[in-house]
């Protein structure tokens, strides 16, 4: 009997890596809940053109707000800071296919991750291509049959269904790898290969990883992942060695760090597609942290209606208290206004 | 016995013993302009299938952009987008796009520009070689796209670029038929009468000649590591005497026929051949690529000079992201010898070279 029990925490972590999309009640406890509003019909589409899914959102340093999302094609369209449509950008774009996550480095640079051709791309701050990492595979190749099975062996050059990107100060490139990998990769700023963790294996270990979806890095080089289907975030050094996982947070969809000399991050327990029965009410918000881990407050809460949140599939948070949120189901962006509060440690810095 | 002895050297040099086999071969310094292609706000290059220049300068890309589509019809499900064709003039500015919307670009592989200034592309999925003229309208076709594809191509690589039946069917591997039937061509040349030899390619093993009016004459090749036997056929030239040259990646080495198929020599020390261009005049030079494959770039990635009779003059550039590295080189242009535009795949780019 003592075999039988032992036995099943393994079977219940097999069968929830079978269905990453299996939601967890964070376990923090008395987390304040910090109020916000949602601005009313923030981003104004282009005449005859909506949104599809909203994958990707992020800002450059002028408030332009950049969309990416799963539209008939994937698309990557600008809007100003007031949500006046500007322009598309990649249009008819190889790397183009079946979008995944959009940042903006420091020099405003646009970078996109498509998971449906294994690429990053940076583009310049007016949407000129500049490099690539990854590579489609040739159509010549025929349709594939979708693979069931052991993942192949992750290749330092070649993403399998790659998930988001940030970048260090120094400007070193980190990527999640991703649905098909289960690892992180660090590439120096040209885009060569310098290390990685994890591996095309899914692990639980520390510097193992289960569906990393969500990457970004802070000011002093550590690394953020939003460790999906092991339902935690781990932090790593910028030699990619864990030093600390949050395990109390729910499910790690997707991370964000702050801009300016004191940062904080953002993790979103996003509530699951479709909303099973039990998740309506214990998923779905955002958590906002001090870099040390200090849970300050949380915010939003699963909902379709307008100012709910619908599966938060990637947030902005450059000013931490204008959050812009792209959901995946109801094919909307968010610009969110939080009330302002002071940190717990704010006044001593 | 003094015949044994040359012999013996004859086999060593052959077998790459020979002592400038050996010496390394020398850096040559060039320089790069990564962005002379200036593109409409709308438009974007991808992967470079081809790059070449005409007699006026205007330069012509074969590119893999936008989105390869399967169309849900009947029973049969059809494939066509995913490559596009461009000019540019000899600045670097977009001039226009030809054969928008067209039947059967899909993967682009090469563009060539023969002696008349006639547009040649070469597309590996479509699987045929399609000549253009000036103004960009097709003028001779060889081969045809399939009529549709299999999906899921559960026979993996050359599902897609199958050309039809009769492909080397009761024959060598690779041999393919003797007809205008290709399985994943590479690239096309010519020779100073006409004719027409085709790199046949990533899914056959052979060279095919066809006549001007692209006539089948003969094939030659089938798959294997022998002389005359290729692994896979990547790239192809012709020099002014009429020899061919047929890159054989898979077994790292240049295959040189008479202009009817008969193996003469082989140029190896080049690494894996992805890419050939000859230059034009009486004292022709060879440049070759060792490119890299896209998920390796660390290590090739160099481009060759070699003369004629396989000595090498020198070699430049590595594999990498920057300026003057290269991203699996799948085209080169060197029409004016110490000038060179290098298309890339894996790098989306191309680059002006200067040799120094």
């Amino acid at each position: 009997m003592k075999r039988l029990l032992a036995c099943v925490p393994a079977v219940l972590l097999a069968f929830s890596s079978a269905r990453p999309a299996a939601q967890q009640k964070a376990t923090v406890q008395n987390v304040a809940e910090i109020p916000y509003t949602s601005v009313p019909n923030f981003l104004k589409m282009p005449a005859g053109e909506t949104l599809g899914e909203a994958i990707g959102v992020a800002t450059n340093s002028k408030g332009h707000v950049f969309v990416y999302h799963r539209s008939a094609n994937t698309r990557l369209w600008e809007f100003d800071k007031n949500g006046a449509f500007v322009k598309e950008i990649g249009k008819g774009y190889y790397g183009f296919e079946f979008a995944h996550s959009v940042r903006v480095d420091t020099q405003d640079n646009i970078w996109t991750v498509d998971e449906g051709t294994n690429t990053v791309t940076k583009f310049s701050p007016d949407g000129k291509f500049l490099m690539v990492i990854g590579h489609r595979p040739p159509a010549v190749e025929g349709a594939v049959a979708t693979v069931f099975g052991p993942n192949q062996p992750s290749q330092k050059y070649i993403f399998c269904r790659p998930t988001d990107v940030g970048w260090d100060p120094q400007g070193n490139i980190f990527v999640s790898d991703g649905y098909c990998n289960n690892r992180v990769v660090k590439y120096d700023k040209d885009g060569r290969f310098v290390a990685e963790s994890g591996s095309e294996k899914a692990g639980s270990e520390p510097g193992q990883y289960s569906l990393p979806h969500g990457l970004q890095v802070d000011g002093r080089g550590h690394v953020w992942v939003a460790d999906r289907t092991n339902n935690r975030y781990q932090e790593l050094d910028n030699d990619l060695k864990p030093l600390k996982q949050y395990t109390n947070l729910g499910t790690g969809w997707t991370v964000c760090v702050s801009a300016g000399p004191h940062q904080y991050v953002f993790a979103s327990n996003s509530n699951p597609n479709g909303n099973g029965p039990g998740t309506w009410a214990n998923t779905g918000e955002i958590y906002k942290m001090e870099l040390d881990g200090t849970v300050l407050g949380k915010f939003g809460h699963a909902s379709k209606d307008f100012g709910g949140f619908q599966v938060v599939h990637m947030m902005d948070c450059r000013n931490p208290n204008e959050i812009i949120v792209g959901e995946i189901e109801s094919w909307r962006v968010q610009k969110l206004l939080l009330q302002p509060q002071a940190s717990k440690t704010g006044s001593s810095r | 016995m003094k015949r044994f002895i040359t012999l013996l050297c004859a086999v060593l040099a052959a077998a790459g013993f020979g002592v400038a086999a050996q010496s390394p071969a020398p850096e040559l310094m060039f320089d790069s302009n990564p962005s002379l292609l200036t593109m409409p706000d709308d438009i974007y290059l991808g992967e470079i299938g081809g790059v070449a220049a005409n007699s006026k300068g205007d330069i012509y890309v074969y590119t893999r952009t936008g989105h390869p589509t399967i169309s849900i019809g009947t029973s049969r499900a059809f494939a066509h987008g995913g490559s596009r064709l461009f000019q540019f003039d000899r600045t670097g500015k977009f001039v226009r796009e030809l054969g928008k919307d067209s039947y059967g670009m899909m993967v682009a592989q090469q563009v060539r520009i023969d002696p008349q200034d006639n547009v040649w592309i070469v597309d590996q999925m479509a699987g045929y070689v399609n000549k253009l003229d000036a103004q960009g309208r097709p003028v001779l076709m060889l081969g045809r796209k399939p009529e549709s594809i299999n999906v899921p191509a559960n026979a993996g690589r050359g599902g897609g670029g199958e050309g039809g039946p009769g492909r080397g069917r009761g024959g060598l591997p690779g041999a393919g038929a003797q007809s205008d039937v290709f399985n994943r061509p590479t690239d096309v040349a010519w020779d100073s009468a006409g004719n027409i030899f085709v790199a046949d390619g990533m899914g056959n093993a052979r060279v095919a000649k066809f006549d001007s009016k692209g006539v089948f004459i003969k094939s030659w090749g089938s798959r294997g590591a022998e002389p005359g036997m290729f692994a896979n056929v990547t790239a192809i030239a012709v020099d002014a005497q009429g020899n061919v040259y047929a890159a054989d990646a898979g077994n790292k080495r240049i295959q040189v026929f008479d202009n009817s198929g008969t193996f003469k020599s082989a140029i190896t020390n080049v690494g894996a051949p992805g890419a050939l261009c000859l230059t034009p005049g009486t004292n022709q030079m060879l440049y070759v690529s060792n490119s890299n494959p896209p998920e390796d770039f660390d290590s090739g990635g160099e481009i060759y000079k070699v003369r004629l009779d396989g000595t090498i003059v020198g070699k430049f550039g590595k594999a990498g992201k920057r300026p003057k590295e290269f991203g699996t080189v799948n085209s080169i242009d060197c029409r004016t010898e110490n000038t060179l535009l290098v298309g890339e795949l894996a790098n989306m780019r191309v680059q002006k070279l200067t040799l120094r």
